[in-house]
């Protein structure tokens, strides 16, 4: 098992050999640059493929050609599809996503909003739901086997079962209409207080957590139970170590790695959890506008927004994927 | 296995699930009305007529969630099953392969699954034409990325084992070993895998719908119930809940039943492992 | 002189959940009873099953797996430990009985460095300070031998080997000063090589620190040489107890018997060298990522012969079998079968070659398909390579059953209903169905039971006589090889470093290598382990 690292012939080798941790990472990151590239060909050439073209889309069957053929100019789609790609991933590394065709507004302005709108209901949903999911996982796994966890286990069960829409309308119907307590619809505008923003979006942000909360308990639950069962935590049991001290010495160094993935995992779900949430709070946000556009064929900002979504995912994942390799001792200490 | 070995809760979710399906087949003997017969006022409240009330536009709603099973339960299964025989078929052939052929599959799949399910249909149902066959196909197409995982992992413990490298070594073909070595070993994972897909897809098609972009009208599909119905809700009409209720039993019916299949494959897969 | 530990009349029982069946309750540990003084070594000794390791953690009041000690007493210098409730199990654990488990790597947490953990339990137990006990902990590193032994300490788990990891649990174990280790079968995930390093180092250290030790193990080679008394075990309950001399040179029982004078088997290798049915030409072969696994390997095997090829694990001698089968190409050299040059890849074989070369696995669980029966399994070949079916089919599966000494009831089983050695036999018939003339061997009886191994060994030889069958047997084990071989090959490192008639491989003048292996082999004997040691000691001063 001894392995004497010898000098190797390759630099590339040797680097990997010498900082596996960081060629890892760098790997990682790569890998996700070109799955977003490649995210954004398959964005854009999906999108190429509508059958018929933009322009009789665009202004319906009764157009003469002669008006196709301005729409066409006048939207570029008369040059070739290598150029418009590369302009448009160009434009769009910029911050430039384009024209909207059912508003004729800049696009970008038009998310810039409604991304921020969108982050900060994600970011109070993952507040309240991140640790509530982590305690439960633990007191499920404390009370492994016994009527707490099969209690638990039931409810999160049907907490997954239960589409956004259905919890969403459901919360709606008892807390803003018949008790009052709550507003619906969840509109934000500008210059809104801080408060007054937290308690419009205070229903669509309980949706989310009950969403994403079983979720991310419930595979917790699978992480801890994983590293409990371990033989090092026997070792430390037979050597008279008390629970308290076998799980924070023992176990916690060992678990918090998978943990965090699942919670980078999740984050990333709930990311796109907020597409049909908004859509039932009528909240302004990038959810909405995607789906808005996807019934009217507004190509532009179904592109902008379905790579923006893409994006997100791809690097919420790459960090669930770099801290599972940083909090991996192997490669943290190499040989 | 004994039948009494099963737990009471598989039992609640097999009940479900033959529930639904008997709504789903015998249908038109069932609901007291048509699918899309008026028969009386707008959102009427639930009562000894009406079991559950009427609808946005006058229908009867238990008529209307009868008729919907029907819609529902047809395209889900019908997208499960494609979405489940095109991932085994390419998961398996991938890990007896080898090689290019896996790598250029795996990396393929990689990709498909860095875009989330549901973006990633809206982008394809915004440039695609709307009818149930698209619908299905895209259901179809973007979850068998999920069971290709599964089943390329599942299918790569079991080709691994010696007694497919016996098999190799006798000089077998591919598809006996894929058929005769592998499946039969795969076939308690992949059963619960094939559920877990079921309940995704219910509730996908169920969201689809809701957004407007799924089944169209006037076919009744719970998810567009709800969405018909949305609007009464801020008038404390609880109409939209009544198919949105149907999904959810539904969905829990058939997770119920994956999560004692899950247990006896003794895996510790927490979540339904899906964006 | 008072009884260090002393169980009595102990029970222990578990719930076992057969599939497909409701669960039921079984005893693993039937009424046994044993003593041992202070600063002695008891070994227990028995087959999987025998309820050994069970034994050894009752000494620290521990069930693994939902076992329950559910009669009896286990006394610790009188005091029935049993009886202490939570808080005073966990001053004995650590403290008074520590514990050595066979596998070190899975047991160590690969989140901490190996010298805090070695001293966790003296400093958490309030047995000593950090410093203290990192002086301790270096100490007993310098008994046991391991390389750097300041720089030990900061390493991880996973940066050091497994027979070092192997040594730094001992040094774990006793680091507290205990009364009691319990060592759980400590060399047996090791090469035999490693394996005497560490038995003498743990020798040692137990003589320096005068710690008392219950030694489990299934090698009764390897337990006689560290133990003052043995406990045969089978079935959970005691088969016979005495001193090791008496043990291992009177034997009462006849069970223990036949432990000690397992292979007894033993031939006369055949001096013919015409009619050379394998040839091995100049492999050299490797894994895609350059890594080079064989070096050169040249060997070749007579009609109706063995050849026995022995090595350690990463020696290359699985992998020899692998390219002589065509699962793993060769970068080069050539295989020749039967005068024929054979395809280096599977893909280029005719479904005669294929036929006419079987492999046996060491795993015959993973070596046959669960979902099929005793029938499909050997039936397959019949139907693949002669188109037998139906009740032809049925009627020469009985008659291969008959011929591994099976009854016909077999046909309709699953591999799950057979013991282990049912199942390497049923393995053993699905390679004669192909009536091939070469079977690769690769290590069949290792992961059994030395008995069962020696029913699987007679039954090989006595195929060989029958049917002219010709092996390839691959064994890290030499007795296997002194016992079924004609001709021998041993491996080191990927390369050939000895390859012969079987008399000539194992007679001096031997190469270094050779010589390492044959006398790292523990022998049935007291004392032999000193003898090895004092014969190294002079080497070394000699040179």
């Amino acid at each position: 098992m001894t392995m004497t690292s010898e000098p190797s012939g390759l630099p590339a080798r040797k680097f990997r050999e010498r900082y596996p941790l960081l060629a890892l990472i760098l790997q990682r990151l790569g890998l996700s640059a070109v799955l977003l590239l490649a995210v954004s060909v398959l964005i854009f050439a999906g999108v190429e493929a509508l059958p018929g073209d933009f322009a009789t889309t665009y202004l319906g069957q009764s157009a003469t050609p002669q008006a196709v053929e301005n729409i066409r100019s006048q939207l570029g789609l008369d040059r070739p599809v290598t150029t418009r790609y590369f302009e448009w991933l160009g434009n769009a590394l910029q911050g430039d996503f384009g024209t909207s065709w059912a508003s004729r507004n800049s696009v970008s302005e038009q998310i810039g909003n409604r991304l921020g709108n969108s982050l900060f209901l994600a970011f109070f949903a993952a507040l309240v739901s991140v640790p509530l999911a982590i305690a439960l996982g633990m007191v499920s796994v404390h009370f492994r086997n016994r009527v707490p966890d099969k209690v638990i286990n039931v409810i999160s069960l049907a907490a997954i079962s239960l589409p956004e829409f259905f919890i969403g309308y459901l919360l709606i119907l008892f807390f803003a209409v018949n008790l009052g307590i709550a507003t619906f619809p969840a509109t934000v505008f500008e210059g809104m207080s801080f408060v007054d923003r937290l308690k419009a979006i205070a229903l669509p942000a309980a949706t989310l957590v009950l969403v994403v909360l079983a979720h991310m308990m419930r595979m917790t639950r699978a992480a801890i139970l994983s590293v409990m069962s371990s033989a090092y935590m026997e070792t430390a049991e037979l050597k008279g170590l008390g629970a308290f001290r076998a799980i924070v010495k023992h176990a916690a160094p060992n678990a918090i790695a998978p943990i965090v993935n699942v919670v980078a995992l999740n984050l990333a779900y709930l990311v796109v959890g907020v597409v049909v949430v908004e859509v039932v709070f009528v909240y302004p946000g990038m959810g909405q506008y995607m789906v808005d556009a996807v019934t009217v064929r507004d190509m532009p900002v179904v592109q902008a927004c379905g790579l923006i979504f893409a994006a997100f995912y791809i690097l919420l994942n790459m960090l669930a994927d770099i801290i599972a390799i940083v909090a991996n001792p192997r490669l943290r200490h190499p040989r | 296995m004994r039948l009494r070995d099963i737990p009471i809760t598989a039992w609640i979710g097999i009940a479900g699930i033959v529930l639904a399906f008997i709504f789903a087949i015998f249908a038109p003997w069932l609901a007291p009305h048509g699918e899309s017969e008026i028969v009386a006022g707008v959102w009427e409240p639930m009562g000894n007529t009406y079991l559950l009330g009427t609808d946005n536009l006058g229908r009867d709603l238990l008529s209307r969630v009868i008729y919907g099973a029907r819609t529902t339960l047809f395209v889900a299964l019908a997208a499960t099953i494609i979405s489940f025989s095109l991932g085994i078929l390419l998961s398996f052939t991938a890990a007896v392969s080898r090689g290019i052929i896996d790598t250029v599959f795996s990396r393929f799949n990689d990709l498909m699954m860095s875009i989330p399910t549901l973006i990633f249909a809206l982008v394809v149902l915004a440039v695609l034409p709307q009818n149930l066959l698209i619908l299905i196909l895209v259901m179809a197409v973007l979850d068998s990325t999920r069971v290709y995982r599964l089943g390329r992992a599942v299918a790569l413990d079991v080709a691994v084992m010696e007694f497919v490298e016996a098999a190799k070594l006798r000089g077998e073909g591919r598809l006996w070993i894929i058929f005769r070595e592998i499946l039969p070993n795969t076939l308690s994972p992949l059963l619960a895998e094939f559920g877990l897909r079921f309940a995704f897809s219910i509730l996908f098609l169920s969201t689809l719908s809701f957004l407007g972009l799924g089944i169209q009208p006037p076919a009744a599909d719970w998810g567009g119930m709800v969405k018909d119905n949305k609007d009464g809700i801020i008038f404390g009409i609880p109409a939209a809940l009544v198919p949105g209720g149907a999904i959810a039993a539904l969905a829990i019916c058939v997770n119920l039943v994956v999560d004692w299949l899950l247990k006896r494959t003794s895996s510790l897969k927490g979540g339904r492992g899906d964006a | 002189m008072p009884e260090l530990l002393s169980i009595r009349n102990l029970k222990i029982e578990a719930t076992s959940y057969p599939p497909g069946e409701p669960p039921k309750r079984v005893t693993i540990v039937d009424g046994v009873s044993l003593d041992l003084e202070k600063g002695k070594v008891l070994g227990l000794i028995g087959e999987s099953g025998a309820g050994k390791s069970t034994i050894g953690l009752s000494a620290l009041a521990y069930g693994r797996g939902g076992a329950e000690i559910t009669g009896g007493e286990v006394l610790l210098d009188g005091q029935n430990i049993l009886a202490m409730g939570k808080g005073g199990i966990r001053k004995v654990r650590g403290a008074r009985v520590c514990y050595v488990a066979q596998s070190a790597a899975a047991a160590f947490n690969p989140a901490h460095k190996l010298g805090d953990q070695v001293i966790e339990a003296s400093v958490r137990h309030g047995l000593m300070t950090r410093e203290k006990a990192r002086e301790r902990a270096l100490y007993l590193f310098r008994v046991l031998g391991l390389p750097n032994p300041e720089g030990f300490g900061d390493r991880f788990p996973h940066q050091v080997s497994g027979g070092q990891l192997q040594r730094a649990m001992t040094a774990m174990a006793l680091c507290s000063n205990p009364e009691l280790i319990v060592f759980d079968e400590p060399t047996t995930a090791l090469d035999v090589t490693t394996q005497i390093d560490v038995l003498a180092a743990i020798k040692h250290a137990i003589e320096e620190t005068h710690t008392a030790a219950l030694y489990i193990t299934h090698d009764l080679a390897v337990v006689a040489q560290i133990s003052d008394d043995i406990m045969v075990l089978r079935h959970g309950k005691t088969v016979e107890y005495g001193t090791a001399r008496q043990i291992i040179e009177e034997p009462r029982q006849d069970y223990t018997r036949a432990l000690v004078n397992v292979r007894q088997t033993g031939k006369e290798e055949a001096q013919d060298q015409s009619g050379t049915l394998l040839k091995v030409e100049n492999i050299t072969a490797g894994y895609p990522n350059g890594f080079k696994v064989l070096h050169d390997v040249s060997l070749h095997l007579p009609k109706g012969q063995t050849l026995a090829v022995v090595g350690e694990s990463g020696s290359g001698k699985s992998t020899l079998a692998r390219v002589i089968t065509g699962l793993l190409p060769p970068l080069s050299g050539t295989v020749t079968f039967d005068g024929k040059p054979m395809s280096a890849a599977l893909s280029g074989r005719s479904r005669d070659d294929l036929r006419r070369i079987q492999l046996i696995y060491q795993m015959a669980d993973t070596a046959m398909n669960p979902r099929q029966t005793v029938r499909d399994i050997i039936g397959r070949p019949l139907t693949f390579y002669y188109g037998l079916r139906g009740a032809a089919k049925t009627a020469r599966v009985k008659e291969l059953l008959e011929q591994i000494e099976m009854a016909s009831g077999f046909v309709d089983r699953y591999p799950a209903e057979l013991s282990g050695g049912q199942k390497q036999r049923v393995a053993i018939a699905r390679a004669l169905a192909a009536k091939p003339e070469l079977i690769l061997c690769d290590e069949p009886t290792s992961a059994l039971d030395p008995l069962v191994a020696e029913g699987i060994l007679k039954l090989l030889m006595r195929l060989q006589e029958e049917s002219q069958l010709s092996y390839v047997f691959i064994t890290h084990d030499i007795a296997i090889v002194r016992a079924i071989a004609d001709s021998v090959a041993v491996m080191h490192r990927g390369k050939l470093v000895r390859f012969g008639q079987k008399r000539t491989v194992l007679s001096p003048p031997f190469d270094d290598y050779t010589d390492l292996l044959l006398k790292s082999v523990p022998e049935m004997e007291i004392g032999w382990l000193e003898r090895v040691l004092a014969t190294r000691r002079m080497e070394s001063a000699g040179n």
